[in-house]
């Protein structure tokens, strides 16, 4: 699972800056939370585009975390990139007061929706790209908000597991604080994604590893050692959310339908 | 004689004829400059590669304007160069041309057509049904595109037939990056070049494109393998480059000289021992079409 991270540092500054400007366009905007994904989202763009075409926008409700605010404002200096903070408490808390009984996780995803329509109307009045930050595992496992923190444009590290950010993450410079504490949603206090997954990143990743990439089957995960609870759980995560990866579904009618038989690749003429 | 190679490690834009005919005019002017006998563009060059629909928007027919241009353009230099062929028949083809003197010398169609993993291409394209070789003032020629040379038996039929200089036009996606210093998909492209080269006595140059397409990377690293297993040339991975370099063809003699895989070979052999195992295979002598 080890990468050779120069290789594939070189690969996604490579990836960002041909990408954005083959659309016409020079910048990105990213959502920066002080969490290790964006953070590293942030410096590969800066680092490919240079730091004067990102902006990063910092986007905190009223119980997100000081040290969150904090560790975004430490990759903003470090990098010397465009930010601008936008508290979203008074669109969030506009809306739910009509809704009091929703629960943490409806307010989680409404947050995280409403920090994409954020990044979609900076992209607009930027003409810059939205830089996603979901990584691999949390792609696999659904661990994420459908439209709303899974929404972007073009995303460096779709194709790179928690652990594998992490180990490009510290070769690329990334505060040491970012890269030490726990990984979080910062939906609400003390929350922890290893703490809400029920499992640890270390473990997950190992296992996604050889299932996905190595397309070992449920016997040969077992002689690795994986305990059959936990791969039926971590299976039927990945099927359970395969819809968060997929257009919508649209009903065939014609004898050409978008995606199915009407194929283009979205660099279509570029 | 020393032929001067270049080999055109572009990025070419998907589905713009137009613009990549650009590129293509201006890599060709470069190396008509630089004195460059032969130009060898990668596969699909003037396309892009993962062209799914838009494959019969692209396409060209061997009578067609632009390929015209290209036979024009191969009155001062050879030119290898990468495109969707269009049938009289209206089937598309992966194909390489070879230009050279004012005509089309020889087009290779792809013969194996990758449709696993990232891979989708015999959902959209035909499937060439000849390894074949031809005369080029360098000597036998040969074109194999990509994938083409992953199956042994292509590059082993165009070696039977003589080949001297191997062009290989690729558009190889990069991928793997867990072993060693290099992509995986480098290091297995490499020993390729390399093996062939040396075990059938015959220059090898393989062009590959750079760019990205939705996400996917093109890595570059064009190379050309002398006879001796020796590299002759380098380009940088990931970067667009014009690269440029001498080979001598004096080098195929001498290589066959110290090496004589290529006289000691048992067509015979072979020959038999295909037929025999067909016959097992296929007892109803139904193999294929």
């Amino acid at each position: 699972m080890k990468i050779n991270v120069p290789l594939v540092r070189r690969m996604l500054t490579g990836f960002i800056r041909n990408e954005v400007q083959k659309t016409g366009h020079e910048r990105v905007v990213v959502g920066l939370s002080g969490g290790i994904d964006s953070s590293l989202s942030t410096y590969l763009a800066a680092e490919a585009l240079g730091p004067e075409q990102v902006l990063s926008l910092i986007m905190p409700y009223r119980t997100s975390s000081p040290q969150s605010l904090d560790d975004a404002g430490k990759v903003v200096s470090a990098l010397g990139i465009r930010s601008r903070i936008v508290d979203i408490t008074p669109m969030i808390d506009s809306y739910f007061a009509t809704f009091p009984e929703a629960d943490p996780v409806r307010r989680g995803n409404k947050m995280a929706r409403e920090r994409m329509t954020i990044l979609y109307d900076f992209s607009m009045a930027e003409k810059a790209l939205v830089l996603g930050t979901s990584n691999k595992t949390e792609l696999l496992l659904g661990y994420g908000t459908l439209h709303g923190d899974m929404a972007s444009a073009i995303n460096p590290l779709g194709d790179l597991y928690k652990t594998q950010v992490r180990q490009l993450a510290e070769a690329m410079g990334i505060p040491e604080p970012i890269l030490r504490k726990p990984p979080s949603a910062d939906l609400w206090q003390g929350q922890s994604d290893e703490g809400e997954l029920g499992f640890t990143y270390e473990e997950v990743d190992r296992l996604l590893y050889y299932m996905v990439d190595r397309r070992y089957n449920e016997e040969q995960l077992q002689d690795l050692g994986f305990e059959a609870g936990f791969i039926a759980r971590v299976t039927k995560r990945i099927q359970g959310s395969q819809y968060k990866r997929r257009l919508p579904v649209i009903a065939k009618i014609s004898n050409r339908t978008i995606d199915r038989d009407f194929r283009y690749a979205r660099d279509w003429g570029r | 004689m020393k032929a001067r190679i270049g080999l055109a490690q572009i990025n070419p834009t998907l589905g713009d004829l137009q613009r990549n005919l650009e590129i293509h005019r201006e890599f060709i002017d470069r190396s008509c400059q630089g004195g460059v006998d032969l130009l060898v563009f990668p596969e699909l060059s003037l396309t892009g590669y993962f062209l799914k629909d838009m494959v019969p928007q692209v396409a060209l027919r061997l009578d067609s304007p632009v390929v015209h241009e290209l036979e024009e353009l191969s009155r001062n230099i050879s030119l290898v160069v990468g495109l969707v062929e269009e049938s009289e028949e209206a089937l598309f083809y992966n194909a390489a041309l070879y230009l050279e003197d004012g005509v089309i010398r020889h087009c290779h169609r792809k013969v194996y057509l990758p449709t696993y993993g990232l891979f989708d291409e015999q959902r959209y394209l035909a499937r060439g049904r000849t390894v074949r070789t031809f005369r080029s003032r360098f000597g036998q020629t040969a074109i194999l595109i990509c994938e083409d040379l992953w199956h042994v038996s292509t590059a082993y039929l165009a070696a039977q037939q003589g080949t001297d200089l191997l062009l290989i036009p690729s558009a190889s996606p990069g991928r793997g990056v867990e072993r060693g210093e290099k992509l995986e998909i480098a290091e297995t492209w490499e020993a390729i070049n390399r093996t062939y080269a040396t075990l059938f006595t015959m220059g090898v140059c393989f062009a590959n494109r750079v760019g990205y397409e939705d996400g996917v990377n093109f890595w570059g690293g064009s190379e050309i393998v002398s006879p001796a297993g020796e590299r002759l040339l380098k380009g940088d991975y990931f970067e667009e480059n014009l690269l440029v370099g001498l080979f001598d063809l004096e080098e195929l003699r001498r290589a066959r000289i110290s090496n004589t895989l290529r006289r000691d070979e048992d067509l015979d052999l072979t020959f038999r021992e295909l037929q025999r195992i067909y016959r097992k295979r296929f007892p109803e002598g139904d193999g294929d079409e």
